[in-house]
């Protein structure tokens, strides 16, 4: 299902994130063109790509014969959203806090 | 061969809601106005039907024309798929780029809620294409349709957009 863990899982191995660069710099590739870019088994590939697809960072669509591997931003975003804006937004306005007590009392 | 399909963007979303009460938030006008871009998108729901994106108080401070967004029905079977041509009209470079092909897929997905993926066929529009994927950002773009969906999500699932 997927959710958070997933994604934070999935994210975590270097080999998955190199196959999502690949398909950020040239997105809805086949496993055939993935696998001949990677020192790896198809098996191992695949295997990754799996991990990816369940947690939402990959969606597949089957063209004839051939399954295309797409990028899936929007897990990413929701982290962005749900947890980077968060904190770098508080980490901001306690920096604006503190500029402005430190003015008052000057 | 492997001619790949790199012109084709797919963005895909779990909401809790139910695929009629995401349907309305993306064709009601109403609703469709309070999350993303923050435009009212007016849609005929029949084939050949006229779909248009009326600028908002924003846009329109900000100089863009009346329509922002326009194109037309291609197929729209409620509430679970929509098919329509989508041009960006408010800037002529884009505008130049033509209508693109988008497809709405809304499927119940069990104890995640229900699926919404949107399908955008961008063949011919780079410029097109490095918007809606989120790349211009930095340039006040937005954040393409991932921030637009997540804003979707926040709303059906929360009441409210995100904050900022």
């Amino acid at each position: 299902m997927p959710d958070d863990d997933l994604v934070f899982k999935a994210l975590a191995d270097p080999t998955r994130r190199h196959l999502l660069d690949r398909l950020f710099a040239r997105d809805g590739r086949t496993l055939t063109e993935l696998e001949s870019e990677l020192e790896m088994t198809r098996f191992g590939v695949a295997k990754h790509l799996k991990v990816l697809e369940e947690a939402g960072l990959v969606v597949t669509r089957r063209s004839g014969r051939e399954k295309h591997h797409h990028l899936n931003p929007v897990p990413i975003r929701l982290i962005h959203d749900r947890w980077i804006d968060k904190y770098t937004e508080r980490r901001v306005s306690a920096l604006a806090d503190l500029k402005s007590e430190l003015e008052q009392d000057a | 061969m492997t001619t790949t399909a790199t012109t084709t963007q797919v963005h895909r979303i779990y909401i809790k809601a139910t695929p009629e009460a995401i349907w309305q938030a993306i064709t009601d006008p109403d609703w469709n106005e309070r999350y993303g871009y923050g435009g009212r998108g007016s849609f005929d729901l029949r084939p050949g039907g006229r779909f248009e994106v009326a600028a908002s108080p924003e846009f329109l401070a900000a100089g863009a024309p009346d329509v922002v967004v326009d194109g037309e029905v291609l197929e729209a079977d409620p509430p679970r798929r929509l098919v329509q041509t989508w041009r960006m009209a408010m800037d002529p470079g884009l505008a130049a780029e033509g209508f693109t092909r988008l497809t709405y897929e809304i499927e119940p997905a069990g104890a995640a809620g229900t699926r919404l993926t949107i399908t955008h066929d961008l063949e011919g529009a780079p410029g097109l294409a490095a918007m809606v994927n989120g790349e211009l950002e930095h340039t006040g773009a937005g954040g393409g349709w991932a921030f637009v969906l997540s804003d979707l999500k926040s709303l059906l699932e929360t009441g409210s957009r995100l904050a900022g």
